[in-house]
């Protein structure tokens, strides 16, 4: 019981099912980062959610709707999941589709050029080596979001599988699955970044993502065992299996379909993060390297020379803060609709 | 209980009557604005409780009971809930008039409530001994060890065995009952003229329910204090109440003493609610229910709130709202503290 | 208490070794520091062996992993090929990032639980909303932009504050790093303080408080804040982790001779000791961090203590 244990406390309810359970570390339900944090409060409500409380008069009853059609209902609605998807959508298109955007090749370059302001048909100005900085801006989508995208859908998959075998087999499955996420969780991502990535000589978009899957995985893993846990000792699944549910259905249809909202929220949220992690870790020089064309990249380049041409590093920061807020926010809103405590 | 309680106020509060109202519940209103919409949670509710006497308020949940002793005790959410009407006249001030730091201090000394879940009521990161403290430390400015001293006589008082050992102790190291045993006592801290109890009762085990009960009733009777009990228990009720209003849809439906609504209920949703007791004498019987649901308080049905539920219920019920009818005999002489909301309440009282 | 500080320490155990070991493994896949040492020139075969011998690299892997271990627990963290001891590197580089570390946690504490609180309290009105909007812009922002752009504005443009620290490590000149370093983990505290106090707003308990007719201020700091506090607690305590690795980026730009640099240095010049040492270190501090948290944890929530 890691995510619950500190979320019992004004639920009376929630501690009577894990007496048997070994007291976890108050470590192991630490928030580490937004997505994390945003999860666990998803996870609490579903828990607080199964007891229905009588708050009151300001009760509705209507018919009843699902968390999903109830979430989607809500999203419609709300202003920043609309303005985050549709940015997200956009900046999807910008990085299959650059050449619909400029015409200019992000590498040919002319160094007669370097550092100059924008000028009409170049509204970014160059860089050090004379490149088109509007061009590289909207090129260097491509390898942002395909970082961000396989990251996620990597960690997502491994986490959410380690971790839901763990949250529904306890034991010692859980005991080993936890243990090696701590080994993991105990290497400070940019640190791991620095030592792990600078053995490795080889530059390609897989290295990092490759890497930010191995390190990145506990956070899902912890959020799906939580998920999962939360899941299985709610009622219906109590009642399910009184009614002689396998394990395996058990998973598929009780239990995946309750743990999936806040993985969801995570991943949605890490995705951002994980796009600003490979600028860094291209910063530090051990992330993508020339000729990939990366904003990463370029915001490192253009760091030594902020003073004299600021426009170099502030357009491709721009772009790449604008693409971390339009996940964090999409995922901030998705959470915020699945979540019925909030309302 | 007491024999001094024949007098529920219905309609037409008397104010000059020798002994006045501890407290006086006059038209109150409380709304709740939500994003789908004002749900309006009480509806124009009227009581009045004396010293030493007990008025237990009935009803379902969402039928206004739990905010209108919120509304009372002022520790209303809000937003979203606001009251817009109404007064709350208590020992003679209207407590809607009173400023913010006023109303405080009437909180907790004068009157304090006792809340249903002992558990999460309690804030689970002080000893109890604190909380309990906490009363004299604010309201009295004691000390520290006074204020403990004063935890542990209060412990005693409510029964808690080994108070002094245990004053230090969490609340989750003690057991539902004793857990409510402390909340009672925080509610008699500062010896308050007027207990609201909501559900006091309702999360403790049957065996449970009854002792601790019994200790708030004779506790009442020492302190000759004023209880609200509200509940939706009719068996907790019988033992101990003086007079009972029910309350539907954020209105009181029906008021009489509590033996006379038991032998003779003048409103439809009463008797419904005294026939789904389940009784032994009619084993085997198909148990009765109220059918439907109650209502949606966004969307109050017109006329009287309980007609789509009621039995009774004629052209007249689905247009107009009844008032609160003076309850006769056949003679027409008025019954005392008697008071129906029914159009037809003759017809249902002589069933 | 006994059992649950027991319990921690005896789970730290394999997550140290494995850790270390993973660490370790890793730095020594760096390449063939001999090689590295001798850069160009094809070292003499002899000088070689006697360097291998000496630094035990011609044992399997996991027996280098022992020996070190062995030695680090008697505080001798090897040398680094040009003979400075990685103790004293430890010893120069330290105290620098742990005050950098200080300024920044300072500042995460004060400025992050108070926004919180404000927003939490306030929720969904101007206050609450600006808060997490600020908060969001800060953390989509990576921290060598907000540090660059901060550091030209404030430290060369305006002057307000020194724009680099070099050798001489003042409070004053710490305090735009610091801010820097802190910023990101400000703004997860305000957001996870804001959430636990929005929810603990809504608790029976503090409904109980304001019954009790308690002063607000006293409904707020007592019950609010004080349950509110403890999963932010155990957030600051493993936060402290995450600042020693943001500081490699903020030593970076602020030209700090920390940690960060140390260890970037000791990467480029493919010093195995001193990567191995500085890591080692970083997650020992990393793990007791976490214990610290349990404790404090413990502390703070009766529960566990009596559990």
């Amino acid at each position: 019981m890691p995510d619950q244990e500190k979320y019992n406390r004004s639920d009376p309810m929630a501690g009577a099912g894990d007496e048997d359970e070994e007291m976890q570390s108050a470590v192991e339900s630490r928030t580490l980062d937004l997505g994390t944090m945003e999860g666990e409060t998803l996870i609490k409500a579903e828990r607080l959610g199964d007891h229905p409380e009588t708050p009151a008069a300001g009760e509705e009853r209507v018919a009843p709707r699902s968390l999903w059609q109830d979430a989607w209902r809500d999203l419609r609605r709300n202003p920043i999941f609309i303005i985050s998807g549709l940015l997200i959508v956009f900046l999807v298109i910008v990085a299959i589709w650059p050449g619909l955007f400029t015409s200019t090749n992000p590498l040919n370059c002319d160094l007669t050029k370097s550092q100059q302001g924008p000028t009409s048909g170049h509204p970014f100005g160059y860089d050090t080596q004379g490149c088109d900085v509007y061009a590289r801006t909207i090129y260097g989508a491509r390898a942002s979001i395909t970082v961000g995208v396989c990251a996620t859908a990597g960690s997502a998959l491994v986490g959410t599988l380690l971790g839901g075998l763990a949250g529904f087999f306890g034991g010692w499955s859980d005991s080993v699955i936890s243990r090696v996420a701590d080994i993991f969780f105990g290497i400070p991502i940019l640190l791991g970044g620095l030592v792990f990535l600078s053995v490795i000589t080889i530059r390609s978009i897989w290295i990092v993502v490759a890497f930010i899957v191995v390190l990145g995985w506990p956070q899902l893993a912890r959020i799906g065992r939580g998920a999962v846990i939360t899941a299985k000792q709610q009622d219906y699944v109590t009642a399910a299996r009184a009614l002689g549910a396998g394990s395996g259905r058990l998973m598929l249809r009780h239990i995946l379909p309750n743990a999936v909202a806040p993985i969801i929220v995570v991943a949605t949220i890490a995705l951002g993060t994980y796009i600003a992690l490979e600028a860094t870790l291209s910063y530090l020089g051990v992330g993508l390297k020339p000729p990939t064309v990366s904003w990463g990249i370029d915001i490192s380049a253009a760091s030594d020379s902020f003073s004299i041409a600021p426009h170099m590093l502030l357009f491709p920061a721009a772009a790449l803060s604008i693409t971390v807020l339009a996940f964090i926010m999409l995922g901030d809103a998705v959470r915020d609709a699945l979540d019925p405590k909030l309302r | 209980m007491s024999s001094s309680s024949t007098s529920a106020q219905p309609r037409e509060a008397t104010a000059d009557t020798v002994e006045s109202p501890l407290l006086e519940v006059r038209d109150l209103h409380v709304e709740f604005r939500t994003r789908d919409g004002v749900a309006k949670a009480v509806n124009g509710v009227n009581y009045s409780v004396r010293a030493g006497e007990t008025l237990a308020i009935l009803g379902e949940s969402g039928s206004g009971k739990s905010v209108t002793a919120q509304a009372v005790m002022g520790i209303l959410d809000s937003p979203p809930g606001f009251v817009t009407g109404g007064q709350i006249v208590f020992k003679g001030r209207d407590l809607l008039t009173l400023g913010k730091e006023d109303r405080r201090k009437v909180r907790g000394s004068q009157m304090a409530m006792i809340f249903q879940d002992a558990l999460s009521s309690l804030n689970p990161v002080h000893s109890v001994g604190s909380q309990l403290g906490e009363m004299y430390r604010v309201h009295k400015g004691s000390s520290r060890q006074d204020a403990k001293a004063k935890a542990i006589e209060l412990m005693d008082r409510v029964r808690i065995p080994a108070a002094k050992a245990r004053v230090g102790d969490y609340p989750h190291q003690f057991s539902g009952g004793m857990r409510q045993r402390i909340m009672i006592a925080m509610a008699l801290a500062l010896e308050p003229d007027l207990i609201i109890a909501d559900e006091p009762t309702t999360a403790l085990d049957v065996t449970v329910q009854a002792q601790v009960m019994d200790l708030l009733a004779e506790l009442q009777g020492e302190y000759h204090m004023g209880l609200i009990l509200i509940t939706h228990d009719l068996g907790v009720v019988a033992d101990v109440a003086d007079k009972i209003a029910v309350m539907y849809a954020g209105r009181i439906v029906e008021t009489a003493p509590v033996h006379e609504l038991y032998a003779k209920p003048a409103h439809p949703y009463t008797r419904g609610l005294l026939d789904s007791i389940p009784r032994l004498d009619q084993k085997g019987q198909e148990l009765y229910a109220i059918k439907g649901l109650p209502p949606n308080l966004l969307r109050i049905p017109p006329g009287c709130a309980f007609n789509p539920r009621c039995p009774r219920a004629q052209e007249i019920c689905r247009t107009t709202v009844p008032p609160l009818f003076e309850v006769t005999d056949e003679a027409g002489t008025p019954r005392p503290g008697r008071a129906s909301a029914c159009h037809f309440w003759k017809e249902t009282l002589d069933d | 208490m006994g059992r649950y500080v027991l319990r921690r320490l005896l789970q730290m155990i394999p997550v140290f070794i494995g850790t270390t070991f993973l660490i370790f493994v890793m730095v020594h896949a760096l390449g063939d520091p001999v090689n590295a040492l001798f850069g160009d020139r094809a070292p003499d075969p002899a000088v070689a062996a006697q360097i291998r011998a000496q630094y035990n690299l011609n044992d399997p892997l996991w027996l280098q992993y022992v020996k070190y271990m062995g030695k680090l627990f008697q505080w001798d963290f090897g040398t680094t090929f040009s003979g400075q001891t990685v103790t004293s590197q430890l010893a120069a580089a330290y105290p620098v990032t742990l005050k950098l570390t200080a300024v920044a946690f300072t500042i995460e504490v004060v400025f992050g639980i108070g926004l919180g609180l404000l927003s939490g309290l306030r929720r969904g009105r101007i206050a609450d909303n600006s808060v997490l909007i600020l908060t969001l812009v800060v953390i989509s922002i990576p921290t060598f932009v907000t540090g660059y752009v901060l550091q030209y504005l404030v430290g060369v443009k305006w002057g307000i504050l020194p724009a680099t620290v070099g050798f001489d490590v003042t409070f004053q000149s710490l305090l735009l790093p610091g801010i820097v370093l802190a910023s990101v983990s400000l703004a997860y505290v305000a957001r996870l303080t804001r959430t636990t106090v929005a929810e603990n707003t809504k608790a029976d308990y503090v409904r109980t408080a304001v019954a009790k007719g308690l002063p607000r201020h006293r409904v707020v700091i007592n019950h609010l804040l004080r349950n509110s506090l403890i999963p932010v607690v155990t957030f600051l305590g493993t936060d402290l982790g995450a600042l020693m690795g943001g500081a490699l980026v903020t030593e970076r730009i602020f030209n700090i001779h920390g940690v960060g640099y140390t260890l970037y240095q000791g990467i480029v010049r493919q010093s195995t000791n001193t990567v191995v040492g500085f890591v080692t270190i970083l997650v020992i501090i990393f793990l007791l961090a976490n214990l610290l948290v349990d404790l404090l944890y413990a502390v703070l929530d009766p529960r566990i203590r009596y559990a």
